[in-house]
């Protein structure tokens, strides 16, 4: 019979405190701090946003402006062109990672475990260093330069500005993130069903469209969450393989607000459009790791 | 040659037939992902200044050069300094933080802890701009008397961490079960007193996987310590590296980036081997755990 005493009763949530004070005086009062500037003031002499912290005077003028600029003004290409640069990355993402997440889960036999390994790799390399390494291939003196005069195609500056760079970027940024949730998933598919399905007459591609598919559906949008949530706040890939204005993301947008152009509110209010955007995708993958680490063995 | 297409079908049609084109897209893959960073490793040994054409070995830029090299600039040796000190000082404070909250949240039941519970999720799911951005205006604007730079990061750092070290430690909590703790109660220990001597040792493991895996994020961690440093002074490895990857830098560069890949090769592999430690005598590997971890 468990004790049922006062002590024991306080125990767990005084365990639980400090975590939790810490959250809070960490990440919601932050949170706080984003809507007291996007809803806060300009100082009349300087310029610099000056927050509001009562929400009964919030003044949304600013934000508004900001808002307008995103539906409609100049702010909406950079919106549009982050939305595209991300489906389009994620895309070819799904198309390399799910052969890779199903070889390595279901077919790679006696290598699967050394296979995981390299697939786990990337996780501990810094994303810095494989942009890093990335700069140094696309050099105008670089390797893919080297490679491509060997094929005697002409030699191209990879690094001034172009879409295809960043996307390409992405990929290789991103591509680890998505292939773990899907291999999980894959791994999950009882061998049984699919040798039923086989047994009852469906060949191959039918059983990969009709069983294995829509089984893991749910790796598939866990992979397409867990991915696209960094990838569309992302600025330095953008920065680093381009740097230039026409490949600008709404990351380098907040960061520029934010930092180089000072005008805080406008960063904090594009924060929030962020935010808002994301939501449906942040409060599915809160759910779905929530189940994850309850099912967890 | 119809003999040959007519063995051809058979290949094709046989469902048990060795993957080929799966398994050259996956090794395709993983050459592509890792060699990339194994020729950026190969360029730190460079015995010329270029990161592109490769002029001979030498060990100039990790210590041989007296000004530049890895070894010798102090502005380069700062950022290994700062990133080694604020990864150790976020493991030692978030660790006991995530693991007295995966412990409270397991038990204890309510509003409060439900709330408290979605709260520990939302930093999980939040994108590192906005984490980084909110972190940065709360110090400019609210907690004024804590400066940004080092102690502003290590806040903002133990403030992501916390989360990862419950999803470890709670998964680990699940698989004990509640039996030993309460056959401990049951044979008279108070609870307090089966935490300590049953439940805390059993979580030994997880708790130092918790402290490797901490470790290893706070050192690759960009966009936080980005938002929040001050100047040079608090700048961090990554913050290095991408402040002088499109610059003229040296292939000293290359060399600051491979000692990091080296500290986190070794924090991720002792967590590995401590996850394997729990998974003794049970079906499946460590590095499966660790593969659905997924964070």
């Amino acid at each position: 019979m468990p004790d049922r005493s006062a002590s024991t009763r306080r125990l767990w949530p005084t365990l639980a405190a400090p975590g939790v004070v810490w959250l809070v005086l960490l990440f919601l009062v932050p949170f706080y701090a984003i809507l007291a500037v996007a809803f806060g003031d300009l100082d009349p002499i300087f310029g610099n946003a000056v927050p509001i912290w009562n929400p009964l005077a919030w003044d949304f003028t600013l934000f508004t402006e900001i808002v307008e600029r995103v539906f409609g003004g100049e702010l909406g290409k950079v919106f549009i062109r982050t939305f595209v640069y991300v489906g389009t990355a994620l895309t070819i993402s799904f198309l390399i990672g799910y052969p890779v997440a199903y070889y390595v889960s279901r077919r790679a036999g006696p290598r699967r475990g050394l296979l995981l390994g390299l697939l786990l790799a990337p996780f501990w390399i810094n994303y810095l260093m494989r942009m890093l390494a990335w700069v140094n291939l696309l050099q105008a003196d670089g390797y893919v330069n080297d490679g491509a005069a060997l094929l005697g195609l002409e030699r191209a500056n990879w690094l001034d500005g172009r879409s295809f760079t960043v996307i390409m970027g992405l990929v290789y940024g991103y591509v680890p993130f998505l292939i773990l949730p899907l291999f999980a998933a894959l791994d999950r598919i009882d061998q049984r069903v699919l040798e039923a399905s086989r047994d009852l007459g469906m060949g191959p591609a039918r059983t990969f469209w009709r069983v294995t598919l829509p089984m893991s559906r749910q790796g598939i949008l866990a992979a397409g969450v867990i991915t696209a949530l960094p990838m569309t706040g992302d600025y330095y890939t953008a920065d680093l393989l381009s740097g230039s204005p026409r490949t600008s993301m709404v990351g380098n947008q907040i960061e520029f607000y934010l930092f180089e152009g000072s005008q805080k509110n406008a960063g904090a209010s594009l924060v929030l459009v962020l935010s808002v955007f994301l939501m449906v995708a942040m409060a599915y993958y809160m759910w779905s790791t929530d189940r994850a680490t309850r099912e967890l063995r | 040659m119809r003999a040959l297409t007519r063995r051809f079908g058979a290949w094709a049609g046989d469902p048990w037939r060795p993957p080929v084109v799966l398994a050259m897209v996956t090794w395709v893959y993983v050459l592509w992902s890792i060699v990339p960073v194994l020729i950026a490793v190969q360029f730190s040994f460079n015995s010329g200044r270029s990161r592109s054409t490769w002029q001979g070995f030498s060990m100039r830029w990790w210590w041989g050069d007296e000004q530049r090299s890895l070894f010798h600039d102090p502005a380069l040796r700062q950022a290994m300094i700062n990133s080694l000190t604020l990864a150790g000082l976020t493991m030692l404070i978030a660790t006991p933080l995530g693991v007295g909250l995966a412990l409270g949240l397991a038990r204890w039941r309510g509003r409060t802890a439900r709330a408290s519970n979605l709260l520990m999720l939302v930093p999980l799911s939040t994108p590192e701009i906005v984490m980084g951005a909110m972190l940065f205006l709360v110090f400019d604007n609210l907690y004024t008397s804590i400066p940004l730079g080092r102690p502003a990061m290590l806040l903002g750092h133990v403030t992501f961490s916390v989360s990862y070290v419950v999803v470890i430690v709670r998964g680990r909590l699940l698989s004990i079960g509640r039996d030993l703790e309460e056959a401990a109660q049951d044979l008279g220990a108070t609870p307090m007193q089966a935490l300590r001597t049953v439940l805390l040792p059993l979580l030994g493991p997880a708790v130092f996987a918790s402290l490797m895996i901490v470790f290893a994020t706070s050192i690759d961690d960009f966009v936080i310590s980005a938002f929040l440093s001050a100047d040079a002074s608090s700048e961090t490895v990554p913050i290095k590296i991408y402040s002088n990857v499109r610059g003229s830098p040296t292939p000293a560069l290359n060399a600051l980036a491979t000692a990091m890949l080296l500290g986190t090769t070794v924090a991720i592999a002792l967590a590995v081997w401590s996850l394997r430690l729990f998974r003794r005598g049970e079906r499946g590997s460590a590095v499966e755990d660790f593969a659905r971890l997924d964070i």
